[in-house]
């Protein structure tokens, strides 16, 4: 079906009366790029003598046989192409000039990254085709070939990635998973690493406040991951993967129609980096030693004719990692001063459930609910330092869809509950507490169906900890010219901060942590409130008859209050705090598309982040975040051959400038940092290259140059010491890393 | 609490009663045309008519289903926009003028001579 969409450029379905000939037409773009008929083509089917010419408008008929499946396009000066039919079905088809300079641009291309020029709010689509390009391995490395979100490293010990968007951290980012949020509470830290890549079907990124339905706690943005689905999914699909740093992965997909209504998809992950690698020679391991099993179960029920359509998934997770230094034997050595190691051990539970009915009769107005139940265990230790947590969590959303008169006013409205009980020991202190919310929700959207819409939305939240309060949120869309939009949003998001579980790193270092206030009550603290305001604007254009957007973007946070994460007091504390004065994180983000010739895509991005906090010691800079990145990404395809396969090369570099480092200078001179950390580069790069659309094998390496971090962690001669901090992480620990793959796909 | 509920719950009965009332149209007629593009013209031009609730347009059968307001608008209103943009029912059919100017892919009065 893939192959299809990217070999017929245009598809046109139309049932036709007689079932024993194929029509279609050829076209072409004139100069004035419109669309036309191509007369005096030649059409033919593959190994056949049967054919045809275009007439004069273009159109052609042609005998059909269900054996037939290869229909030949062909004309002097533009490209061959041979499309595959696999249905009896109009075909127009779109004929591209060969090498000449006015090419034509292929009308519809799956682009596999797409900004709307419809959609009121600011969304970015990363399709599986961007997906293949990050060949590993799961939810935190799909972004690091788009430039809306930064990847950085958290920490020297467990080598997690961390995600940033508008200089914010992933807790200020609302991650759900088939719009149940999913990455939040006990599973803020690993969480993005339990969504394997290959699982995905799409992911959706808002920049700036989101929409009002699936509740209150998104500041700097949402992201929304859709998996694959258990009706459209191929019967069989097999990814392995290795890299010369000792990781391994598997992925199997099977897929089964059960009845007419019903389908099932099993999905099973496992994992494995059993190699103990220490290039830095800083006598810790570079990556943890990990393993992971992962297996969802999904069922999906469709009745269109009733307007049914149902999703229930099971899934279970075990994720085990083991760090520290590279002697480190946890039967001898665990919590003891012999040797200093981690082990963080999670075990995971997920129940979902959705149900969704549409009116036959008035499809505008349309039900859904959603009930999800999880159960996140994680034990660990750093050093001496222990840390379990246990959330169990229940959401369940109710809504609404219907109009206002006309479908050019829609509204969706609902109500939601949400419960999370937390059981949480840091060392032998208890944190636990359990949280519970209700609250209803109205959003309002308008169409014109040309150059405006907006979507309005209020909701009203009762919760045990955070009080009663209102969220509301705006999104505008105007297109003042052909292909510029401009958009504005604004929007307020509150949550309550899980400081431990969202700082884990911290617990890899000698700091003492401290919780300055007492008064509130989640940990003693006030829950966190922001407002995120927002302005873009995008400019689609043709240089050269080749497609071009320009984006520029300005989102600002400010915090009414913020729990504060402070190790800048001393190297040797940690403070949380709630917020005395100011702290924002504005961004601005340029971003600039083309397509240099046919295939050969261009992406350019630059970013400048301003991110400062009102801290003890007055107005800081927010530590390890760059002021400056540059991102470029430029990615090449073959012509497909005529068993639809080509070869397909992407190549990523990103450019980081300075990061403020946290404050060390009262430290012997030894475990003294510098003020800022260098500016550095990194490159990725993937050749992978598709046999026939049901196999590939892929090679790819990434930080080509070898850029590393001298010295991630301080102190690495004496562990247990005041000075011992992993913690510190602005750039990778490892040399290059080098990986291959394949993936089989069975329809 | 229990307010906001009720509120929400009025509101969902409203919007579907709604629907129940004499005053509203649904019906079923022959839209010609051939693609997507075709689609989202039909649509819009239906949509945009004062009185029309919702529109959508088959392309396999050709068939637009139309929910309106009778008190608000005629079928022959809803017909004559969409044959402002170009698109023939069995009653009004587009003037050439407007017909020549949908795109190339859209002419469907060729595919029907073919």
């Amino acid at each position: 079906m893939k192959i299809i969409l990217k070999i017929v450029f245009i598809l046109i379905p139309i049932m036709l009366q007689s079932q024993t000939t194929i029509k279609g037409m050829a076209m072409i773009k004139n100069s004035q790029g419109k669309t036309e008929g191509l007369p005096g083509a030649t059409i033919y089917w593959l190994d056949t003598e049967i054919g045809t010419t275009t007439n004069d408008k273009g159109w052609f008929t042609l005998k059909y046989k269900p054996e037939y499946t290869k229909l030949v396009f062909s004309f002097v000066g533009y490209k061959t192409d041979t499309i595959t039919i696999n249905e009896l079905k109009e075909i127009h088809h779109f004929m591209i000039e060969e090498n000449g300079l006015d090419e034509i641009v292929i009308q519809a291309e799956k682009e596999s990254t797409s900004v709307s020029y419809l959609q009121s709010a600011n969304i970015v689509t990363i399709n599986e085709g961007e997906l293949l390009k990050a060949a590993c391995c799961n939810l935190s490395e799909s972004f690091e070939t788009n430039p809306s979100i930064d990847v950085n490293f958290s920490d020297a010990l467990t080598g997690t990635k961390q995600i940033r968007m508008l200089g914010l951290t992933s807790p200020y980012i609302l991650i759900a998973q088939e719009n149940i949020p999913s990455v939040r509470g006990a599973s803020q830290a690993y969480g993005l690493t339990f969504t394997p890549g290959t699982w995905i079907e799409s992911i959706q990124i808002t920049k700036g406040a989101g929409s009002v339905v699936n509740g209150y706690e998104s500041i700097a943005g949402q992201i929304n991951t859709e998996l694959r689905k258990p009706l459209n999914d191929d019967k069989l699909f097999v990814n392995a993967y290795g890299s010369l740093d000792g990781r391994l992965e598997l992925n199997t997909h099977f897929s089964q129609k059960v009845s007419n209504k019903w389908n099932t998809s099993l999905f099973v992950h496992g994992n494995l980096r059993d190699k103990k690698m220490d290039v830095n020679d800083d006598n810790f391991l570079d990556s943890p030693l990990a393993n992971q099993i992962n297996v969802m179960n999904r069922w999906q029920y469709t009745d269109a004719v009733n307007g049914f359509v149902s999703f229930i998934n099971f899934r279970y997770l075990k994720d085990d990692k083991q760090t520290g230094e590279i002697d480190f034997n946890p039967d001898t050595h665990k919590l003891t001063t012999i040797k200093y190691g981690s082990e963080i051990n999670t075990e995971r539970f997920d129940a979902s459930a959705k149900l969704g009915y549409v009116f036959p009769e008035t499809p505008y107005n349309s039900m859904g609910f959603q009930v999800a139940y999880s159960q996140h265990q994680q034990d660990s230790y750093f050093g001496l330092n222990q840390y379990d947590i246990n959330h169990k969590s229940v959401y369940s959303n109710l809504l609404f869809n219907s109009i206002l008169g006309s479908t050019l006013h829609k509204y969706k409205t609902g109500i939601s509950f949400t419960h999370d009980s937390y059981d949480e020991y840091v060392n032998t202190t208890d944190f636990g507490r359990t949280e519970n919310s209700v609250g209803g929700f109205f959003e309002y959207s308008y169409d014109n169906l040309d150059d405006f819409s907006l979507i309005a939305g209020l909701r009203l939240d009762f919760h045990n900890l955070l009080g009663t309060f209102v969220t509301p949120r705006l999104h505008i869309r105007y297109a003042p010219w052909e292909k510029g939009v401009l958009r504005a949003s604004v929007g307020r998001g509150k949550r309550s901060a899980n400081i431990f579980a969202e700082n884990q790193q911290l617990f890899g270092s000698s700091r003492v942590m401290s919780i300055l206030n007492s008064n509130g009550k989640i940990y003693g603290l006030n829950p966190e409130i922001a407002w995120n305001y927002g302005v873009s604007f995008l400019q689609g254009f043709n240089l050269l008859d080749k497609k071009g957007t320009i984006t520029v973007d300005y989102y600002s946070t400010q915090f009414q209050n913020q729990v504060v994460v402070d190790v800048d007091e001393s190297p040797q504390e940690a403070l949380f705090y709630n917020l005395d004065g100011n702290s924002h994180a504005n961004n601005l983000q340029i971003e600039f598309n083309y397509e240099l010739a046919t295939h050969l895509n261009l992406r350019l991005a630059y970013k400048y982040y301003d991110v400062k906090t009102d801290y003890l010691k007055g107005s800081l800079e927010s530590p390890l975040q760059a002021k400056n990145r540059f991102f470029a990404n430029i990615g090449y395809e073959t012509q497909l051959n005529a068993k639809g396969g080509n070869w397909r090369f992407d190549y990523t570099f990103n450019w980081i400038g300075q990061q403020r480092l946290p404050y060390t200078a009262s430290n012997p001179v030894q475990y003294q940092l510098a003020e800022n950390s260098p500016s550095y580069s990194l490159m990725n790069a993937q050749i992978a290259k598709v046999f026939t659309p049901n196999f590939e094998v892929y090679v790819g390496g990434e930080n080509l140059a070898n850029y590393r971090q001298e010295n991630p962690i301080l102190a690495s001669d004496n562990p247990f010491g005041a000075y011992f901090d992993s913690s510190i992480i602005y750039a990778p620990i490892s040399r290059g890393m080098y990986y291959a793959g394949l993936r089989y796909t069975l329809n | 609490m229990k307010k906001t509920i009720l509120i929400l719950i009025a509101i969902v009965a409203i919007s579907v009663s709604a629907e129940a009332q004499s005053k509203t149209s649904k019906v079923t007629f022959e839209v010609d045309g051939v693609c997507e593009m075709c689609k989202e013209r039909i649509e819009k031009a239906a949509t945009l008519t004062k009185g029309v609730k919702f529109a959508t347009w088959n392309i396999q059968k050709k068939e637009l289903y139309c929910i309106y307001n009778n008190k608000k608008t005629t079928l022959t209103k809803i017909k004559q926009a969409i044959a402002d943009v170009g698109h023939d029912t069995k009653e009004i059919k587009a003037t050439d003028e407007v017909y020549n100017g949908i795109d190339e892919c859209c002419k469907y009065r060729t595919l029907e001579t073919h």
